[in-house]
């Protein structure tokens, strides 16, 4: 296949960036859309020009690590992938692709497609763990019971990668689903519950103030997220936020 | 022989862990405020390492590569995680586990350290469980259990094909919570560039920060590298783009020894080559062993009309295929360990029975299990006369509830529908079993210097068992390093603060800058990766699944020459002071380029067949492994010398007093 890819570049931070036209040749279905960036890449480099920075590594759809704006949607036009997990087989010959970084605020660009996303790492300090020490001194695993459907959804909830997609999706660069998936994983199991006041209102609070937007519930973030994570962890992190709140 | 003091404690096996956790020097929780501990890597081994040893009490300075200690390549461990629970009932015990582990690693593991490791796994489950990680559970509410290869017990605890993401999760939430206190610093987009060593004791690293380009300085009174293992020298594998060897080799270079560099797994079920265009191997679990059937064409002409396309493997009649695995080892069928498994994958595709285009693929096959799924859930959901097509679907909603993310991976990977047609695998690279050499407190032969998880060598052997790396990890960061790393930090409390103003950390820095400098030299116009696939090419062609003397010997100076040319030639474009990424590949492959030639050395010297080293001058004449205990039972620890070819080989012998040597049969 033949495409015209049209390519934000931008060198730091601080410098303005700019798309640019990149025309590339040769790309075959079975390729990952990464691959096909590599190709572009060695292209590049062997032209004597700086290849396209992007964030990846495991390519496997499970380190949350590529963040790319395909045609205005994050990971591309496939549904419940990653970018890794694109494969080229989703275009057409003669296809013209945008590829940006994914846009908030609080993600600002470092070069070219990579965004810093540790505003996240943040949400997670501020609350996003159960407080055990690990000793090794705990009670023996099957002495808590879970039932099935609690573990089950907790599971689901705890698939996020932490990608950003959903932030990138939001109108509002809204973080609701992200910080709502891990709020949720652990409001679903019994050992979260002693600490899931303070939880709640740190995690929420930290958000906020790193800028991340407000909740409108339009749901572009479930539609754009590569794990399918509900907008019930929304609904269930409101309904743990005002109870935390009704408590003080 | 000498060098290397195992420093494995005397007594009975199952007592010798406890007898050494008395004997070890604590240090006052007043003291540890005024200790620092630098960690590299923040994956299963790293994080929990990081997290309890800040938890203790210490200071600890994290770094890694990546944004953020949550995406390290343990995240993509999906199986599960061993422990001696013996939920089941199934006759399991810490002295199984320990059994099953030195066997499966082709006695080439030290046994304090797999005992010890047996000893702590069940602990690791509960500290899981506590910290919030949802693995998979039964409707009592207990935790559910099933069984990999190499083994006859159901001791695998998962959360569906993503335990290594669960667990990696709760170790970085554990890490948070420190960071939280400010009992950690973390450096991410930081990679280490060297190790300081000041009086023959590691005290410090060298650091780039990724994203500035600038080089750091930082100090500590121990450095704990949990850095991952280096299967990336293959170019294809299942390993993470950024995993990388640098901060073992660059140990490694400051007199750490590299132990056994020749093990590699092989992993059987991978995603098949698809074109050149390949960057990267996805595996399909080994779970999928428990329900999956391998099988290829038992005539030729049929695999040849599947290759061709005239021919769809489900049109192919039952007597008609041939499930190799369950035909030469009965007793442990589709679930023999990786090692066993893969050489009989390439064994069928080399006889010409292979399914895909290039003919290296064989069929994992989950028709029996639908049906025989479908038909229990017919029964238990009251249909006594279903017909085959309701049972085919209540068979399949079993199977996704099972493995469904990974029959997903597959289908859009391969555009197939493994629900309708068996998923064709193949093996690839997967884990490295060598590694930094390090004694029974896990310590390298650096003072100061630690390696814990993939990035040493001690518990896998030749051969490692399914859900054991993430077991290995854990155990290490959690339970095992914390404590001893305190033997040699009690005799640290009054040193103070490490400055980093020495002229060792001053020479060391301007090593690093020199080095840089010299990489982005290169007049040439090869990208990095023409290199490391070049590089990848060698190593899997004549240091792969199967090895020989002669291919061994061109390896070595194949890639000898391949490194001149490297350092002559590699374009790396753009400037050192800024996000770099082919800077940061370029640092990366250079040591590589060394590693595989040491790799093929070690591989060249051991002239005997175990686990993942297989040499083809050296098997049964039914093709299996066949080992030399007289001559080769020992660890090959490699004692750096500049150039790989003059490496010294030292070697620390095996001793088994618990396990009776014996010829691995899962026949």
């Amino acid at each position: 296949m033949k495409l015209n890819l049209k390519i934000w570049r931008q060198k730091d931070a601080n410098t303005k960036g700019q798309i640019k036209d990149y025309p590339i040749d040769g790309v075959d279905g079975d390729m990952s859309f990464l691959e096909m960036m590599d190709i572009l890449n060695e292209d590049l480099i062997t032209k004597g020009e700086e290849p396209v920075e992007f964030d990846h590594d495991c390519r496997e759809g499970i380190c949350g690590s590529c963040s790319m704006q395909i045609n205005g949607e994050p990971h591309g036009p496939d549904r419940l992938v990653t970018t890794c997990q694109l494969h080229m087989r989703k275009f057409n010959d003669g296809d013209t692709i945008v590829i940006e970084p994914f846009r908030a605020k609080a993600f600002p660009v470092i070069k070219d497609l990579i965004v810093d996303r540790s505003a996240f790492d943040r949400i997670q300090q501020a609350g996003g763990y159960i407080s055990v020490n690990t000793s090794g001194n705990t009670v023996d695993a099957n002495a808590i019971p879970i039932n099935k459907e609690n573990a089950d959804d907790s599971f689901y909830a705890a698939a996020c990668i932490g990608c950003g997609a959903c932030v990138a999706a939001c109108k509002n660069a809204s973080a609701m689903l992200f910080t709502s998936a891990k709020v949720s994983q652990f409001a679903l199991l019994p050992q979260g519950q002693v600490e899931a006041t303070e939880r709640v209102q740190n995690m929420v609070r930290q958000m906020d103030l790193e800028g991340f937007g407000n909740c409108t519930n339009t749901g572009a973030c479930e539609v754009e997220c590569p794990k399918g994570i509900s907008l019930e962890n929304i609904a269930r992190m409101n309904r743990e936020y005002l109870s935390a709140n009704i408590k003080g | 022989m000498g060098i290397l003091d195992s420093k494995i404690p005397s007594g009975p096996l199952a007592d010798k862990w406890t007898k050494h956790k008395n004997a070890i020097d604590l240090v006052n929780p007043a003291n540890k405020r005024n200790i620092d501990v630098i960690v590299v890597g923040t994956g299963l081994a790293g994080g929990s390492a990081a997290a309890t040893l800040a938890e203790l009490g210490y200071n600890v300075k994290t770094f890694c590569y990546q944004d953020s200690p949550r995406r390290a390549h343990s995240i993509a461990a999906q199986g599960g995680i061993n422990a001696a629970k013996n939920y089941q009932g199934d006759g399991d015990s810490n002295y199984r586990l320990f059994y099953d582990t030195v066997k499966g690693g082709d006695y080439r593991s030290r046994e304090a350290n797999v005992y010890r490791l047996a000893e702590v796994s069940g602990n690791i489950i509960d500290q899981c469980v506590a910290q919030g990680v949802p693995f998979a559970r039964e409707y009592g509410g207990l935790l559910d259990n099933r069984s990999f290869g190499g083994v006859l017990v159901s001791r695998t605890f998962y959360a569906k094909g993503q335990t290594g993401q669960q667990l990696l999760l709760g170790a970085y939430a554990a890490m948070n919570r420190q960071i939280n206190r400010g009992k950690i610093q973390s450096f991410n987009r930081h990679e280490m560039m060297d190790l300081v060593k000041i009086d023959g004791k590691a005290r410090g690293i060298i650091a780039r920060n990724l994203v500035t380009g600038e080089i750091e300085r930082h100090s500590a009174h121990a450095v704990v590298l949990a850095s991952g293992g280096y299967g990336n020298v293959f170019f294809l594998s299942t390993n993470a783009m950024g995993s990388n060897v640098m901060a073992a080799w660059r140990a490694h270079r400051r007199g750490a020894f590299f132990a056994n560099p020749c093990y590699t797994q092989i992993h059987p079920t991978c995603i098949p080559v698809s074109g050149e265009h390949q960057s990267k191997l996805t595996l399909m679990s080994e779970s999928l062993r428990n329900d999956g059937r391998i099988w290829v064409p038992k005539h030729k002409k049929d695999a040849e009309a599947i290759r061709n396309g005239k021919l769809k493997p489900i049109e192919l009649k039952e007597e008609d295929r041939d499930y190799y695995l369950e035909r030469r080892y009965p007793a442990f069928g589709n679930l023999v360990p990786r090692d066993v498994a893969s050489r009989a994958a390439k064994e069928r595709c080399d006889a010409g029975f292979g399914v895909n285009k290039t003919g290296e693929a064989v069929y994992l096959d989950f028709a029996a299990a639908i049906m025989r799924y479908g038909k229990e859930k017919a029964l238990t959901s009251g249909l006594k006369d279903a017909d085959d097509n309701t049972i085919r679907q209540l068979g399949e909603e079993v199977v996704e509830a099972k493995y469904g993310n990974l029959f997903q991976m597959y289908e859009k990977i391969v555009d197939e529908n493994p629900y309708k047609t068996p998923m064709k695998i193949y093996p690839a690279v997967h884990y490295t079993m060598g590694g930094l050499w390090v004694d029974y407190n896990l310590q390298t032969t650096i003072e100061g210097c630690y390696a814990a998880g993939e990035a040493n060598f001690s518990d896998h052997g030749a051969n490692r068992l399914g859900a054991s790396a993430l077991m290995q990890g854990l155990a290490d960061g959690y339970f095992v390093l914390p404590y001893t790393i305190g033997d040699y930090l009690s005799k640290d409390i009054r040193t103070g603060k490490i400055p980093t103003d020495s002229a060792e950390f001053e020479a060391a820095e301007k090593e690093v800058r020199d080095r840089i400098t010299k990489l982005k030299a290169g007049k040439g116009t090869h990208s990095v990766d023409y290199y490391h696939k070049k590089l990848g090419k060698i190593m899997w062609n004549k240091c792969g699944m199967s090895r020989n003397a002669k291919e061994l010997q061109e390896a070595i100076d194949e890639i000898s020459a391949l490194r001149a040319d490297f350092w002559e030639n590699v374009r790396v474009p753009g400037s050192p002071e800024t996000k770099n990424q082919e800077l940061e590949k370029a640092g990366r492959v250079a040591d590589f380029l060394e590693l595989g030639e040491l790799f093929a050395k070690d591989a060249l010297s051991r002239n005997e067949s175990c686990g993942g080293h297989f040499r083809e001058e050296y098997q049964t004449p039914e093709g299996e492994a066949l080992r030399d205990d007289e001559n080769f039972k020992f660890v090959s620890a490699w004692e750096y010398k500049g150039e790989p070819k003059d490496a010294v080989l030292h070697k620390e012998d095996l001793v088994y007093e618990n396990i009776e040597l014996k010829t691995r049969s899962y026949k």
